[in-house]
């Protein structure tokens, strides 16, 4: 015992230029994620930034208690869930889709150009976004009031007050966004797959929707699997960006804009409850681990080698 | 005439569906482009077009004048990222260095501390907290770089696998025998080796540190400081905050708002779009590497 202590203490000894090089990173991992993890005790007192965490009064599970009994409550969960539920379940079909066209063009140069132009809008920041939906919506000055409607001869819509159009427009400004990044995800594993399975597929008879079906698909599965459980870690969180941002904060909108994410920065500015807000962190932090962990174990049982951990 | 065969059509079919996805892409970028080009007036009356009727460059005269508040905002974001995209390639680099190393003691523990933060945090108000209130970095630079963006679990992985699988451990140890000291290892043999890996993630990192806009929303309320996105955000609910902010004599004629907003959306993402094409390769790269599971 005495000796592997011993020798635990001179390997440690031989690393110690190694704990060195790690000591920076380490420290601004407890500073920036793990001191914040402590500090979600604050949800479970009467918030107040300015005293500090730990000084706030407990009051045990009040805050959670009103934060259910708001109206925004099931708003927040609702849009929160159902965004990343159409996310989700889209996300890999487009990818999969743009990365299969993309594998269907044998002219390198044209390749690059389809690639760098989709990729284009993940360089952009959404504040960039902003701009480019407010050109097509601005009331007064978008593409859509001064020229297609008055094309298509209906009436101008005032886009930024009128809540029916925005699940769509959100929806679709997100692929905009991220289906470049997708579609290079699913394209270098489609690449990475050995021609030898398409050839023997051709030499079979297979048609290039078989060769799709029965090889690409089921080798995707790996990514598939990975970008979900990431996906799924994610559930209740949003693109803070996308819902606050790119709605210019309206107001009116708020019954389809509204995730946990703007809710809880809403708290934060003031406009809200603080200790709502932090309540609604709370959940968003450790149902969103419960999610992913649960999400594993089921791909561990169903498919082992396919989890994350 | 012969029947195409089924790769042309199915080449066909995606050249097809590409190429509307690239007018998707290219087409509400060209606009604002366009329109950042366009007389106020006319922008006024016909909107924001594909091809305005009549060219101007006011918008970007009016920017000119306004020239400390844009220019002081364009300053600090290409100095920000500079700084940021540098301090944290060191800091990812260190760690994942460290964490390659197999036989060190308490890897497994650090490892795991790296990778819990990609399955756990604290949120936006905790996290808000110990910056303002414990760390005080409200409104001053550090806000910029620190929150957030420093040190990536993601990133951290990517760089330990090179550093475990491309570097060579024979290679260490002949270098250790020449009497070379760990750090000089570190720089002499093991930067030089992974540079496409270091260009990679130092690019991703640059990228998010000259798009981010949230740690300025958060963490800055000094009008003076502000970074270029963040004077992006304000003009998106307050047209006249160039004018209010800029401390130069106001030009005579009235702000063209239409087409100053775009204009100024031009300008700031530009400089990425040029850049774009000589640095795809390592964008891809990191798209890449983080789908292929080891």
């Amino acid at each position: 015992m005495k000796q592997k202590n011993k020798k635990l203490r001179t390997r440690i000894k031989a690393h110690l230029p190694f704990y060195i090089f790690m000591m920076p990173g380490l420290i601004y991992l407890v500073i920036n994620n793990y001191l914040p993890m402590i500090g979600l005790y604050m949800s479970f007192t009467k918030v107040n930034l300015v005293e500090g965490i730990f000084r706030g009064e407990f009051v045990g599970l009040q805050n959670f208690k009103f934060l259910t009994m708001t109206t925004d409550f099931p708003l927040i969960i609702r849009n929160t869930l159902l965004y990343n539920l159409a996310f989700l379940i889209l996300n890999p079909i487009v990818g999969i889709l743009l990365a299969f066209f993309m594998n269907e063009i044998h002219s390198k140069r044209r390749l690059k150009v389809y690639q760098t132009t989709i990729l284009m809008p993940s360089l952009i920041s959404v504040q960039i976004v902003t701009y480019i939906v407010y050109a097509f919506l601005c009331v007064d000055t978008g593409l859509m009031n001064k020229t297609i409607l008055p094309l298509l001869g209906k009436d101008i819509v005032k886009w930024y007050t009128t809540v029916k159009y925005w699940p769509a427009i959100l929806v679709f400004v997100h692929f905009w966004m991220r289906s470049g990044f997708g579609s290079v995800v699913y394209f270098s594993s489609m690449i990475s797959i050995s021609q030898e399975y398409y050839e023997a597929a051709e030499l079979d008879g297979a048609t290039k929707w078989k060769q799709f079906c029965y090889i690409t698909l089921p080798l995707l599965k790996p990514t598939v699997i990975t970008m979900t459980i990431i996906g799924l870690g994610a559930i209740f969180r949003s693109d803070f960006g996308l819902f606050y941002q790119v709605p210019m904060g309206s107001g009116a909108l708020y019954q389809v804009t509204q995730t946990i994410d703007t809710y809880v920065f809403r708290g934060l500015t003031g406009l809200g409850n603080l200790g709502y807000s932090a309540a609604a962190g709370f959940l968003q932090s450790v149902i969103g681990f419960i999610t992913v962990v649960l999400a594993n174990w089921a791909i561990r049982k169903i498919s082992p080698e396919d989890a994350m951990f | 005439m012969h029947k195409p065969t089924e790769k042309q059509v199915y080449a066909a079919i995606a050249n097809v569906a590409l190429s509307m996805c690239a007018l998707i892409v290219v087409i509400p970028i060209l606009i604002v482009f366009m329109s950042s080009f366009s007389e106020e007036s006319s922008a006024i009356k016909y909107g924001y077009t594909l091809w305005p009727r009549q060219f101007s460059l006011d918008a970007y005269r009016y920017i000119a004048s306004k020239i400390d508040v844009i220019g002081r905002a364009y300053l600090i974001t290409v100095a920000v990222t500079v700084a940021g995209t540098a301090l944290s390639l060191i800091i990812t680099a260190c760690l994942a260095y460290g964490l390659s190393q197999k036989n060190l003691p308490g890897r497994k523990f650090f490892m795991f501390m790296v990778i819990f933060t990609m399955l756990f945090n604290g949120g936006l108000i905790p996290t808000y907290y110990f910056y303002t209130n414990v760390f005080h970095i409200k409104n001053t630079y550090f806000a910029y770089i620190v929150p957030g963006l420093l040190c990536s679990a993601f990133n951290v992985i990517l760089l330990r696998n090179y550093f475990s699988n491309s570097v060579s451990a024979s290679l260490r140890e002949s270098a250790k025998i020449d009497g070379c000291g760990e750090f000089k290892i570190f720089l002499k043999i093991i930067v030089p080796l992974s540079t496409p890996i270091l260009a990679t993630v130092g690019l991703l990192n640059a990228i998010s540190y000259w798009n981010d806009w949230q740690n300025g929303l958060y963490y800055m309320d000094d009008a003076n400081r502000a970074s270029i996105q963040q004077v992006l955000r304000n003009m998106t609910n307050n047209i006249s905050y160039l004018s209010n902010t800029s401390s130069l004599p106001s030009a005579s004629r009235q702000i063209p708002g239409v087409t100053v907003r775009m204009a100024i959306a031009v300008l700031s993402m530009v400089p990425l779009m040029i850049a774009f094409p000589f640095f795809e390769k390592y964008f891809v790269k990191g798209i890449s590497i983080g789908a292929v599971k080891e």
